[in-house]
């Protein structure tokens, strides 16, 4: 009834714009942008300051930038509009949510908006390895954006102290256990200084990726309707990552807290983080002492899972409002562009030729430790994603969690975790 | 005697300090963070006593969100429901007290439960009422499950009911209309129980999370407690100086205005008969 | 909920004279002003009572019902539509681990800080009700964190809990106990919020206990003492006594207040680690408005509905025998 209404509504007012004047519709063309950080946060501004730019560059265009704190919040707002009938124009979400909110019917394709030569270049301009969770099914349903990988951060000074060579980070996991136990400080039975920290609330599933990748197993296949938590290889690096904390006693027990993490590191709590790229700026302006940016240690092999968030076009949207977008997410990943917002922020910029304009460049000779994102690229792949990710990764993560605190064995832990996937899978095979 | 006398003195210290312990205990966690808000970020978890003294947290926090903004919603928000629960409920309660009209006693039942099935355990249903009634994302949407409320009712019922008939029929042989008797005679006298549900309701609706988290979108209608949740959760790091900075000024003019009143608010309590 | 209590036996009272008054109404209609006739009666009441009557009706009697038959039905999902599924619902949820975690929590999260709260809301009322110094500080201390809302106060107590620099951890250095991950444990991390919802709800119990406390005629206490009563006896055989219908009052808000809020989960925790600290309503929420499955959503919630119910026949039942009025 409303819906139609307003259907109603919007024709008549089309109408009589079309009637009036056309320029009258050509003129305000307004776009609603969800995006994943706090609000406040310095991100804000630098997005303040490109929707600005941009409408200035574009007029009759306006953006609209609402910021609705984590990604997981972001969704679930995006999610909740859309199904309000009043959905975002664009948002900004995690790549991995493609199949979610595919199968929500909330989204759409980028594909048909590509196709002059120009277009079709810019496509095929991004790193392949973003480009992963972003196309199924022979299409493009997200562009790269606020992406990042998983990179270790260290204290050099804590490293001086240990007796260890400050400008050398450990390169395997073997390294990892031995640094670590130099590292790990303890006054009786307290641990003043842990050697290794890998956060475990929020996201779990995507830092164990950092361990599983370096084992050289995948976690899902390419269509997002099967996962292999069970693998030996799987079980094994979740091993390991037990052990870090209940064998060897350098990274801390229980579920470390995602978002202070870097504080941690800044109290000098653990001597060496994993976090993402996207806390470059942070870490940089924020640690009172000599830090040091290296890929995550390999194993069989090494890499990481890229991360963070694509842009994604809604449902609803009018074919101006889409052109308008489209227009919009061109001049946002530009390679000037992709540059500025790396160095601004620390997320990796999304496309090769970013990193050869005499800004970055700049930059990089500066702050070497920005390029190492960037090398790891080589070895990155795909973030988990499946449908109904949320369900999916929840079941790992409940999994990931019950095994740090112990109250599971590794292998009972990924066993519960794929028997709990391939039930919420099962309707999708 | 004096034994006697000695062991219930040193008694009663025991329990003036295990008081005064309690106490201590219970305001830590606010120091706490008061401390945290107004040292610079590199000292929020570290006990100097020279550490400098700050507000910056505060212009900070002031700055990066626009908590200006969610304070006006949180206004409008709260004296909206406050306005039209005292309407509602006088009227209900009125009808309840003095009108024997058919079906009232399952009417009453039927208000009554909402005591027990409050709307923020339907959420569910009730978000789905407001997207087909198209006021996803409004302030009106945030208050209108919570203004018909039992709790009002049922305590202006009560004290309506004390209210002696003559007064009423007094006012009846002066022709005046059930309206006018109800805001002449019934109204004044209930004036204690309006100030002690007000203020429960104000800090009610102040504090609420679940119902205006999943019903709100964006800044023009987030409440003061909605916008510190997006504020404080981030994916990017948490600086905990801010976030405390924030978390003190949401609760600080409910926090001021209490501990202003305290006594009115004990006092109307317990003159409304709340026990 | 003396609230309800009340109500019921008022309700037994007024069921006799009510029921006179209706057919004496035509011999009373003498002593009533001409414009309350019969019928009047009726069609004011009903007209008072309409505003709120219809936004009961929509926003607590229609969603009740509402979700009890969408709790047959599947979840729309893109061009999927709903469909009848019978009891498909339920016997999923049987079989879901995480419902009985969050059920299992939620009542060793209720049954711990309902006592906890009600214990230390009255001690504090007791202690503030007597003529020690300070008591104004004292007052204040216990009753500021009510005022705030949970949060804030769950924020303020993020940070108490931080592993190693958290002021928890720095105090318990002082005595040597090493760091904790309390939020990060699983043994912890339900105690950890079931200490913030105490600490929270004391104190605005604390203020109804007082007033009660206030109430009670000050003859008692000489009485006792001219006795030589000793102060515990006259706690145990006296004031507690006095206080029941309090206790009723507060148990009964404890309770709703144990199904019904869960900011602290959102903002501390969000269920975790492993589904430890996961509530019933934080459950419904996330299958709710997370994994979009409303359907099931609305299944977990009659429970959810149901166990509220149980709880308050449970409550009359017993409390009508238990409890002596002053």
């Amino acid at each position: 009834m409303r819906i139609t209404r307003r259907k109603y509504l919007a024709t008549m007012a089309g109408t009589a714009a079309a009637v009036l004047s056309p320029a009258v519709l050509a003129k305000e063309v307004e776009l609603s942008l969800y995006y994943p950080v706090a609000v406040g946060g310095p991100i804000t501004k630098i997005i303040d300051g490109y929707a600005a730019a941009f409408e200035k560059e574009n007029p009759g265009i306006k953006v609209r930038a609402i910021y609705a704190g984590t990604y997981q919040d972001t969704l679930v707002k995006s999610l909740t509009a859309f199904k309000s009938g009043e959905p975002p124009n664009i948002a900004v979400l995690l790549s991995t949510d493609m199949f979610t909110l595919i199968d929500e019917g909330a989204v759409d394709p980028f594909d048909d908006l590509v196709k002059s030569d120009a277009d079709k270049a810019w496509l095929k301009s991004f790193y392949p390895a973003f480009m992963e969770n972003s196309q199924t099914g022979g299409k493009t349903w997200g562009i790269p954006f606020q992406r990042s990988t998983i990179v270790m951060y260290w204290n050099k000074d804590a490293f001086k102290q240990a007796g260890l060579d400050p400008e050398k980070a450990p390169d395997n996991w073997d390294e990892l256990v031995a640094f670590g136990r130099k590292l790990t400080k303890r006054e009786g039975n307290a641990t003043t200084q842990w050697g290794v920290q890998i956060p475990s609330t929020g996201f779990p599933y995507w830092l164990f990726q950092g361990l599983t990748t370096a084992n050289n197993v995948r976690l899902m296949n390419q269509a997002g309707t099967e996962t292999y938590f069970d693998k030996p290889e799987v079980i094994e690096a979740l091993q390991f990552w037990v052990d870090l904390s209940r064998k060897y006693e350098i990274h801390p027990p229980g579920a470390v807290e995602w978002g202070t993490t870097p504080k941690d590191f800044f109290e000098r709590k653990t001597a060496i983080m994993w976090t993402t790229t996207g806390n470059l700026t942070n870490v940089r302006k924020n640690a009172p002492f000599p830090f040091g940016v290296a890929m995550l240690p390999g194993h069989k092999g090494r890499g990481s899972p890229t991360g963070g968030g694509n842009f994604y076009f809604f449902r609803k949207m009018t074919p101006e409002q889409r052109a308008a977008a489209f227009k919009f997410v061109k001049w946002m990943t530009t390679p000037e562009r992709a540059a500025d917002w790396g160095i601004a922020t620390g997320y990796v910029a999304v496309r090769p030729d970013a990193w050869e304009t005499p800004a970055m460049k700049k930059y990089v000779a500066d702050f070497p430790a920005a390029e190492v994102a960037r090398d790891q690229l080589k070895f990155a792949v795909a973030e988990l994603s499946t449908h109904d990710n949320q369900r999916v990764t929840k079941a790992l993560n409940d999994g990931i969690q019950a095994a740090l605190n112990g109250t599971k064995t590794p292998t009972q832990a990924m066993k519960d975790a794929q028997q709990e996937s391939a039930r919420i899978l099962r309707p999708y095979r | 005697m004096n034994a006697l006398r000695s062991r219930r003195s040193f008694v009663a210290a025991l329990e003036t300090g295990g008081a005064w312990l309690l106490a201590a205990l219970w305001i830590l966690p606010l120091l706490y963070a008061f401390w945290a808000a107004v040292h610079p970020s590199a000292y929020s978890a570290s006990f100097v006593l020279d550490a400098p003294l700050t507000l910056d947290n505060f212009v900070r926090a002031w700055k990066a969100a626009p908590f200006a903004r969610y304070f006006l919603n949180t206004f409008l928000l709260v004296t909206m429901i406050l306005g039209v629960q005292f309407v509602l409920c006088t009227l209900a309660a009125y009808a309840f007290s003095r009108y024997a009209f058919l079906g009232h006693r399952l009417a009453f039942v039927l208000v009554l439960l909402q005591l027990m099935i409050m709307p923020d355990v339907l959420v569910v249903e009730n978000y789905r009422t407001m997207s087909a009634l198209g006021i996803v994302d409004t302030i009106p949407a945030i208050g209108l499950p919570y203004m018909a409320s039992a709790f009002g009712i049922f305590l202006l019922r009560q004290t309506f009911k004390t209210v002696p008939r003559e007064l009423d029929e007094a006012a009846r042989v002066e022709g005046a209309g059930p309206i006018q008797i109800l805001l002449k005679v019934y109204v004044p006298l209930a004036k204690p129980v309006y100030i002690a549900y007000g203020l429960v309701s104000v800090s009610y609706h102040w504090n609420n999370f679940l119902w205006p988290l999943i019903i709100t979108n964006s800044v023009s209608t987030r409440p003061l407690t909605v916008g510190l949740q997006i504020f404080a959760s981030s994916d990017q790091g948490i600086d905990w100086s801010v976030i405390t900075a924030a978390t003190l000024m949401t609760a600080a003019p409910l926090l001021i205005a209490f501990l202003l009143f305290q006594r009115q608010f004990v006092q109307s309590f317990m003159r409304a008969g709340i026990r | 909920m003396t609230l309800a209590r009340d109500t019921l036996n008022e309700n037994r009272e007024e069921a006799r004279p009510s029921s006179r008054r209706v057919p004496s109404a035509a011999t009373g209609r003498m002593r009533r002003p001409a414009h309350v006739r019969r019928w009047d009666v009726h069609i004011h009441g009903w007209l008072l009572l309409l505003p709120a009557a219809v936004l009961l009706a929509t926003f607590t009697h229609f969603p009740a019902v509402a979700t009890v038959i969408d709790s047959f039905f599947s979840t729309p999902k893109g061009p999927r539509h709903s469909v009848f599924v019978g009891l498909d619902n339920y016997q999923a949820m049987i079989s879901d681990p995480i419902f009985w975690r969050s059920l299992d929590n939620n009542l060793v999260y209720a049954l711990s800080t309902i006592p906890l709260t009600i214990a230390l809301a009255m001690t504090m009322a007791l202690a503030v009700n007597r003529k020690l110094a300070g008591r104004g500080f004292m007052r204040m201390s216990f009753f500021t964190p009510t005022v705030m809302p949970m949060i804030a106060v769950a924020n303020i107590w993020l940070f108490f809990y931080s592993p190693g620099y958290g002021l928890l951890d720095r105090l318990l250095a002082l005595f040597g106990i090493p760091a904790h991950n309390w939020l990060g444990s699983e043994q912890t991390a339900l105690a950890c919020l079931i200490a913030v919802a105490v600490w929270k709800d004391a104190g605005f119990f604390m203020i109804f206990y007082l007033a009660a406390l206030q109430q009670m005629p000050p003859q008692l206490a000489e009485a006792a003492a001219i006795e030589g009563a000793s102060r515990w006896y006259f706690f145990r055989r006296v004031t507690f006594p006095l206080l029941m219908p309090t206790t009723l009052f507060v148990l009964i808000n404890a309770i709703i207040n144990s199904f019904r809020l869960v900011d602290h989960v959102i903002v501390m925790t969000r269920g975790g680690p492993n589904n430890t600290t996961s509530l019933l309503l934080f459950y419904i929420y996330e299958v709710g408005f997370k994994f979009w499955d409303t359907a099931y959503a609305a299944s977990l919630t009659v429970v959810l509905l149901v166990l509220l119910a149980v709880l308050a026949v449970g409550q009359f039942t017993f409390f009508d025998r238990r409890i002596h009025y002053q």
